[in-house]
């Protein structure tokens, strides 16, 4: 008799249904993957104030975008698309095969990261192009970006797939995780110079995953000059790396123990 | 050897008590049906013979594994079950065959998608998007991905709702046809005939307990009950219960020389047996 397949091959097959099943859905398409861009347009056009020698606002947006580009295909994506699959009863179907819940989680992590390769490419791309957008020429920087979008991607992906079980219905779960997001963009330091927030936003903002990406992404577009005007006067990438492994395990945890297949 | 054993089984939610103690066998390779009104702790007991609910108390057998076991051992045991769940739609955005290709990947011997396609009847929607089938055709479609991993046990609720007395047909159909190749069914439905025309044994089930359990031409006395014999005798319309409505109606064949009027003689239907037993007085 044939083994049941591998959890893993399963997962990649999920992965190619999920990007199938994503590419088809044309609204979601616009808003996941061109509403960063959008936004770049917007405030490069409207900042176009220089913050520091050789860093325009735009070089210090983009930083930010990619950084909450993970939390938005990710955890925003997920925590929403997730309650309405399992409202439309997908999710107890699955449940009712030998497909393994890690194939499941495999195949979102696959729709994250390859919606998050497409975002990133265009950011860069029209930041490159439009608004004068320098590219990190240091390999040390290239590396730096490497590890903290996958850890970034993984550890998005981990919280939203937890965070998941939080909305009661799938038409709600919008309104819960949307502002959530909103939130800690502002508090993070994406729409703003992050230096002059109020301090205790800027602690509040320290207890969660999204500040420290940007900051780690500032570390890679930003020259090393900036780093002295950063709050700790540093761009303190070994604390991103543990911070981001300390979420990605919560996420894991939550994931593995308290994952919901059904609505009851 | 028996498809599934069920001994004792409790099940509630807070206060309410919904199964009250189930016994109960289903052999290798027979069709049973579980009947019973909403509410009766008939979707409770088979969701934990699926595994996805918990139980309270007794022993429950599946395929000789407890369905509630976890890991590796879960999948294998996934592999040789079907699941056609009540009520499951999905956002629609992949065609038929890809989805039915895409869930045969799970199981280590699936049956052939076509073959699959072709039984439900979904030939000429294969490369439809799921979003543009009707009702019946997407019920269709759940029951093709619930056999596509030529199960030993298929578990099926409420199958049919929804479908035109065509299609109906052509369901039981493919069900007799998995029955044949080896197949053993636990059907839930809320159409008596459906379990009529299906089923080797039915099981009533209301309040948590089975209240019998029988072939469907014996349940609750029916084989052996009162005929009913009506007639027309001029303007009036004339009925008679007997136990020997052969001789009734010989008496009124003589008397009327020929031709009786209206003649029909009728027996209680499933129906009438299964509404007298959980207690909703019938016309």
């Amino acid at each position: 008799m044939n083994k049941i397949p591998s959890a893993l091959s399963l997962g990649i097959r999920r992965g190619g249904l999920e990007i199938k099943q994503f590419s088809r859905q044309r609204e979601s398409v616009v808003f996941t993957l061109l509403f960063p861009v959008i936004l770049l347009i917007i405030f490069g056009s409207v900042f176009k104030d220089t913050i520091a020698p050789n860093v325009t606002f735009s070089q210090y947006f983009v930083a930010g975008m990619i950084a909450s580009g993970l939390v938005n295909t990710g955890f925003q994506a997920l925590a929403i698309t997730i309650p309405l699959e399992r409202d439309f009863g997908a999710l107890k179907r699955l449940r009712g095969t030998p497909m393994p819940a890690s194939s499941y989680f495999i195949g979102k992590a696959i729709l994250v990261s390859v919606s998050m390769i497409i975002q990133i490419l265009m950011l860069l791309g029209f930041g490159a192009l439009f608004f004068g957008v320098d590219m990190p020429t240091d390999i040390n920087k290239w590396i730096t970006f490497t590890w903290l979008t996958l850890l970034g991607s993984a550890c998005s992906t981990a919280l939203g797939i937890a965070f998941s079980i939080v909305p009661k219905s799938g038409r709600g779960a919008s309104a819960v995780v949307t502002p959530i997001v909103i939130i800690l963009q502002f508090f993070s330091g994406v729409f703003s110079i992050f230096t002059q927030l109020p301090t205790w936003m800027q602690q509040f903002a320290a207890l969660f995953p999204l500040k420290w990406l940007t900051q780690g992404m500032r570390s890679v577009f930003l020259p090393d000059s900036f780093a002295s005007q950063e709050v700790a006067k540093s761009w303190e990438n070994g604390k991103t790396f543990l911070i981001l492994i300390l979420w990605l395990v919560i996420g894991v945890f939550f994931s593995v123990r308290k994952f919901k297949w059904d609505r009851d | 050897m028996n498809a599934i054993e069920v001994l004792g089984l409790k099940k509630s939610y807070g206060a309410v008590h919904a199964v009250q103690g189930i016994d109960l066998t289903i052999k290798t390779g027979e069709i049973f049906a579980l009947l019973g009104p909403n509410g009766a702790g008939k979707t409770t007991t088979v969701e934990i013979l699926e595994g996805f609910r918990t139980r309270d108390a007794g022993d429950v057998r599946v395929l000789g594994c407890d369905p509630h076991a976890q890991g590796s051992s879960a999948r294998e045991w996934r592999n040789r079950i079907g699941i056609v769940l009540q009520s499951t739609s999905d956002s629609g955005d992949l065609t038929v065959i890809e989805t039915i290709e895409h869930f045969s990947g799970y199981y280590s011997r699936p049956r052939n998608v076509d073959e699959v396609i072709n039984s439900v009847g979904l030939d000429e929607k294969a490369d439809s998007l799921i979003r543009t089938l009707s009702g019946g055709q997407r019920r269709r479609l759940d029951v093709a991905l619930g056999i596509i991993g030529n199960p030993e046990l298929l578990f099926l609720d409420e199958p049919t709702t929804g479908f035109d007395p065509e299609a109906r047909r052509a369901f039981w159909t493919l069900i007799r046809k998995l029955r044949g190749d080896g197949t053993t069914i636990l059907l839930t439905t809320h159409y008596l005939d459906e379990a009529e025309a299906l089923a080797d044994r039915v099981a009533v089930i209301n309040e948590g307990k089975i209240l019998a359990l029988s072939t469907p031409t014996e349940l609750g006395g029916r084989s052996t009950a009162k005929a009913l014999v009506t007639w027309r005798d001029g303007a009036e319309t004339k009925s008679e219960t007997t136990d020997n409505p052969t001789s009734v109606v010989n008496a009124l064949a003589t008397q009327f020389k020929g031709e009786i009027p209206e003649l029909t003689v009728t027996r209680p239907s499933l129906e009438d047996i299964y509404l007298r037993m959980i207690g909703i007085a019938h016309e």
